[in-house]
């Protein structure tokens, strides 16, 4: 019953919350400069011919009633039409959102995986050369620009080693789809060499977008499992005799986790950011590059687009937290 | 006192490494538990009742070192035992530990039922040692064994007098007063059929009315199992409730032994005499000791008692006095005439 | 100012703090010292067709870039953009945000609330989303990409501030100070804003280590300062279609910018050690 009230609390924020953040990019993007309409209608395109098409696409009303008509149209869960690839925006979004989700997937899994145990023993051996090592390295994670990391990783491993393919998703034909996700769904199929080609497709953007991702993983890790040792009932548990890597396994990373499951919300959005990037960088066909191409082709749909999408996955990112931050603490209140 | 005490602690001496310096915490203390009974250790905040108990079982904070001395359980050496034997055979099984803070003994996410467990599954009486290492961390917690051991917690939460012992487990932490919280670990401390239990200041963070029932609840479980008890606390009135025998401390040193009934009816060390006369009493104004407790970053030489003791001599501040007496050890160079008048 | 010898004192003592603080102390000198320092100042915005792609050695320390100018002196002369970008982004985003959270925080206003409920919706999408959209929108120039990065990261310090103000509104200092009558004015500026600086300048600090990244990725993308302008996002994107025979032409950008981030990075975690006796912010950027 927690549970529901919980996500009857989100979904009643999520909705002022998208319709202030699409306003915001609503009138950001129609102060564009450059005329799409114009670009659209043609090179020999007469000024009625023009004007008549932005009268047809609705362009010409007062900024304020285009957001109504666009709240609308949302209601509707229409996000428009694209006015480059003439597809509806939702249709183009969806097709290419698997790519992003098991981008994003992958780099969270690497960033948890390894960074939790990592936070753990930085913790737990504090102070000592792999604590300090683990700092620098955290510190440094966080320094390096991701797009420069692409490269350097492109350039070793794809260039220089050729171990692992450059761009893209896979090389040669894409198995069987099922669920989109090219790893998955070579595996649904048995195809053991479409699996292998799409592991390895998704080694490269899945390391470099992990890496912001893992640093803060193992900082506030550390930072739970620090502030969690310090507390009584550890020394009361070391007293009675519980053997000490369940106390700190078991006992004490469940009360440092608390903490650090909200921040793996935060962690979606650097994931988030970083993906439109990483995205472009690799060729990988997601919502980012979608994004990023709708940008720079003035496509007001698109740009929409991917910015309800992302506010969307956001918000749905921080639900599945604060379900996960019930589960793991059932008292109940926030701390 | 006897030849062969359960716990035997010789000459300790502990430092804490501290920004301002080393802290001499502990000066080269004594004390004896003998089996089957109650030893009260009494002293101030800050006295060193506390580290004393705690470097019985090892749990000590890190920037603790111990100079020297020697502690004996049992005849097995507790200081040189390495750590993990410690932890396995010692902690939980044949010592067991009751906390001062009821509030922050217990991990507040996990339930109470699942913390005892976790307690029976390594230190149940019906465990043979086995396994170690990590074998031991993976073996699973054997069914037959698992049954026995949560009928024994539930027996003995209704011993504790925990309301509905079935239904308890199944609560968290949270959900429990301060007194029942001190129960349940008074519950979990006998439930391993310990030797000796140390209850460090076990009542003081409770209600002055619940803190006799706890204490009592102590006694009598404890006798009935003739269970060694190291109770520390800063209240005379604990003290004389429950304990067979009394350690006085004072600025890390140990002052004055006795059985109950002579200490308070003779205080042989100028110390324990103020402590006693300090007692509120209706008859009189309220007396206090003059002078403060010494820093022990730099405490005073030999005797430590000396600077606010009036009958302290030059002799006081040169050494400190070795022990004197037989059933009444005191450590002082001009103890109070054993004859003195009967008070309480 | 004996709080500011102590601050300093005690950064002294942690050693990745220092080297936080050299690290960017160095890059400001080297950008302030650009001609300098720099091998070929007049020619950073040069085309040199004859010298272009000349790996490192000799005349050139760190080898030549695609226009034939040396890539050295060209991110000496690139520091200074990063440089004016961050602090001017950085700054104007704490004279929005800063006293935007103070005002909401201390009157309990609605105007405050839809204010903070404003800034919600700015921290609800990854900043650089809609730095993107912004600086597309408007054009590539330093400008614009200012523009864009105070516009996304006022709010960060808004609610920082807010929420800061809210807590120490129900201290009791500040009660007593309300009830003797001490006007607000002087309450705020008195009382609470010192115990606010501190998490603003720990923020300020790492908040320049964001701002940096992202407005590399920004030119990166081709949103930033236009060519021939020595950026170092910019500079790396060019590299791409070089590699991997050029390897040199994307390093040297990347490392001033991994090392002056790196600085900030360091220097913010340790003036937090310093300034925050409470520890249990761990959930700061």
């Amino acid at each position: 019953m927690r549970i529901l009230a919980l996500i009857a609390k989100r979904l009643v924020w999520f909705v002022p919350t998208a319709a202030g953040l699409i306003a915001v990019v609503f009138f950001i993007s129609r102060v564009i400069p450059s005329d799409p309409v114009a670009l659209l209608a043609g090179e020999t395109a007469s000024r009625e011919a023009i004007e008549t098409l932005r009268i047809k696409l609705g362009l010409d009303r007062p900024l304020l009633v285009q957001l109504l008509d666009y709240y609308r149209q949302l209601s509707r869960g229409d996000l428009g039409t694209s006015l480059f690839t003439t597809r509806p925006v939702s249709e183009d979004l969806l097709a290419r959102l698997p790519a992003t989700i098991e981008l994003t997937l992958a780099a969270m899994l690497i960033a948890v995986v390894i960074g939790i145990p990592l936070g753990v023993i930085s913790a737990t051996r504090r102070n000592s050369p792999i604590d300090h090592g683990l700092r620098i390295l955290t510190v440094g994670g966080l320094a390096i620009a991701s797009f420069w990391l692409a490269l350097v990783l492109q350039l070793t491993f794809a260039m220089k080693l050729g171990l692992l393919p450059l761009q893209g998703r896979i090389t040669g034909f894409p198995p069987p789809a099922a669920t989109g996700f090219m790893t998955i769904d070579a595996l649904l199929a048995g195809r053991w060499d479409r699996l292998a080609s799409a592991l390895a497709h998704l080694t490269l953007p899945a390391v470099t977008l992990a890496v912001p991702a893992l640093a803060t993983v193992v900082r506030f890790t550390r930072a739970g499992v620090l502030d969690t040792l310090g507390k009584p009932f550890v020394t009361y548990q070391d007293a009675i005799g519980i053997p000490h890597a369940l106390i700190v396994w078991k006992y004490v990373l469940r009360n440092a986790l608390t903490s650090t499951v909200t921040q793996i919300g935060l962690l979606f959005g650097i994931l988030l950011a970083g993906a439109v990037v990483i995205e472009t960088v690799f060729q990988w066909p997601g919502i980012g590059t979608y994004a990023f191409e709708s940008i720079l082709q003035s496509d007001y749909a698109g740009v929409m687009g991917f910015t309800v999408y992302a506010g969307g996955i956001f918000m749905l990112a921080n639900l599945l937290v604060d379900i996960a931050h019930g589960i793991i603490d059932p008292r109940g209140g926030r701390t | 006192m006897s030849a062969n005490p359960l716990l035997e602690v010789r000459d300790l001496r502990i430092g804490f490494a501290t920004d301002s310096g080393v802290a001499r915490v502990l000066d080269g203390v004594n004390l004896s538990v003998e089996r089957g009974r109650i030893m009260g250790l009494v002293g101030e905040s800050g006295c060193g009742k506390t580290t004393l108990a705690r470097a019985v079982l090892g749990i000590l904070a890190p920037n603790a070192t111990t100079e020297g001395g020697a502690i004996r359980f049992d005849g097995q050496d507790l200081l040189g035992m390495p750590r993990d034997r410690l932890q396995r055979e010692v902690r939980g099984r044949r010592i067991a530990f009751v906390p001062q803070d009821p509030y922050g003994a217990f991990n507040p996410l996990f339930r109470i039922g699942d913390q005892i467990m976790e307690l029976m599954k390594w230190k149940s009486p019906l465990r043979d040692q086995g396994e170690r290492g990590l074998g031991a961390l993976l073996t699973p917690y054997p069914r037959a064994r698992r049954r026995a051991d949560r009928a024994a917690a539930i027996a003995l939460l209704n011993e504790v007098q925990i309301p509905d012992p079935e239904r308890a487990l199944g609560k968290l932490p949270g959900q429990f007063s301060g007194g029942q919280r001190q129960r349940l670990m008074i519950a979990m401390a006998l439930l391993t059929n310990p030797d000796l239990i140390i209850a460090d200041e076990p009542t003081t963070a409770l209600d002055v009315t619940i803190q006799a029932q706890i204490l009592k609840l102590l006694r009598s479980l404890a006798k009935d199992r003739g269970v060694s008890v190291l109770l520390t606390t800063h209240d005379l009135g604990t003290a004389y409730e429950i304990c067979d025998d009394i350690t006085v401390m004072y600025a890390g040193q140990e002052v004055e032994t006795a059985p109950v009934a002579e200490f308070f009816a003779n205080p042989r060390h100028p110390y324990t005499a103020h402590l006693l006369a300090s007692l509120p009493d209706p008859a009189r104004e309220i007396q206090e000791i003059g002078g403060e407790i010494p820093s022990l970053l730099s405490p005073p030489t030999g005797c430590r008692f000396h600077p606010r003791c009036r009958s302290a001599s030059a002799q006081c501040a040169a050494a400190r006095p070795p022990v004197s007496g037989e059933r009444q050890m005191v450590r002082c160079f001009h103890p109070q005439p054993l004859q003195q008048e009967a008070r309480l | 100012m004996t709080g500011l010898a102590y601050v300093l004192r005690r950064l002294a003592h942690d050693r990745s703090a220092l080297l936080g603080l050299i690290l960017v102390l160095l890059v400001v000198l080297a950008a302030i010292l650009a001609p300098v320092i720099s091998t070929h100042p007049e020619a950073v915005w040069d085309m040199n067709p004859a010298n272009r792609l000349k790996p490192p050695g000799g005349e050139w320390l760190l080898g030549t870039d695609r226009m034939g100018a040396d890539i050295y002196s060209r991110v000496i002369y690139g520091a200074r953009i990063t440089l004016l970008i961050a602090f001017v982004a950085v700054g104007v985003s704490l004279l929005i945000g800063v006293p935007i959270g103070l005002w909401a925080g201390w009157n309990e206003l609605w105007i405050g609330e839809t204010l903070m409920r404003v800034s919600d919706v700015f921290l609800a999408v990854p900043q650089i989303v809609l730095a993107i959209a912004i600086a597309q929108t408007l054009g590539p120039s330093i400008e614009n990409v200012i523009l864009a990065l105070s516009v996304t990261y006022w709010p960060w310090f808004a609610r920082l501030v807010y929420a800061e103000v809210r807590t120490l509104k129900n201290e009791t200092f500040i009660e007593a100070a309300i009830a003797l009558g001490v006007p607000q004015w002087r309450i705020v500026l008195q009382h609470v804003l010192p115990n606010v600086a501190s998490p603003i300048i720990v923020r300020t600090s790492i908040g320049m280590g964001f701002t940096i990244l992202t407005a590399a990725s920004l030119g990166f993308l081709g949103l930033g300062a236009p060519p021939p302008a020595p950026e170092w996002g910019r500079m790396i994107s060019e590299s791409r279609e070089f590699l991997p025979e050029a390897w040199w032409y994307a390093l040297a950008p990347g490392v001033a910018i991994f090392a002056v981030v790196m600085g900030f990075n360091l220097l913010g975690d340790g003036l937090r050690d310093v300034l925050d006796p409470r520890l249990r912010r761990a959930h700061e950027r």
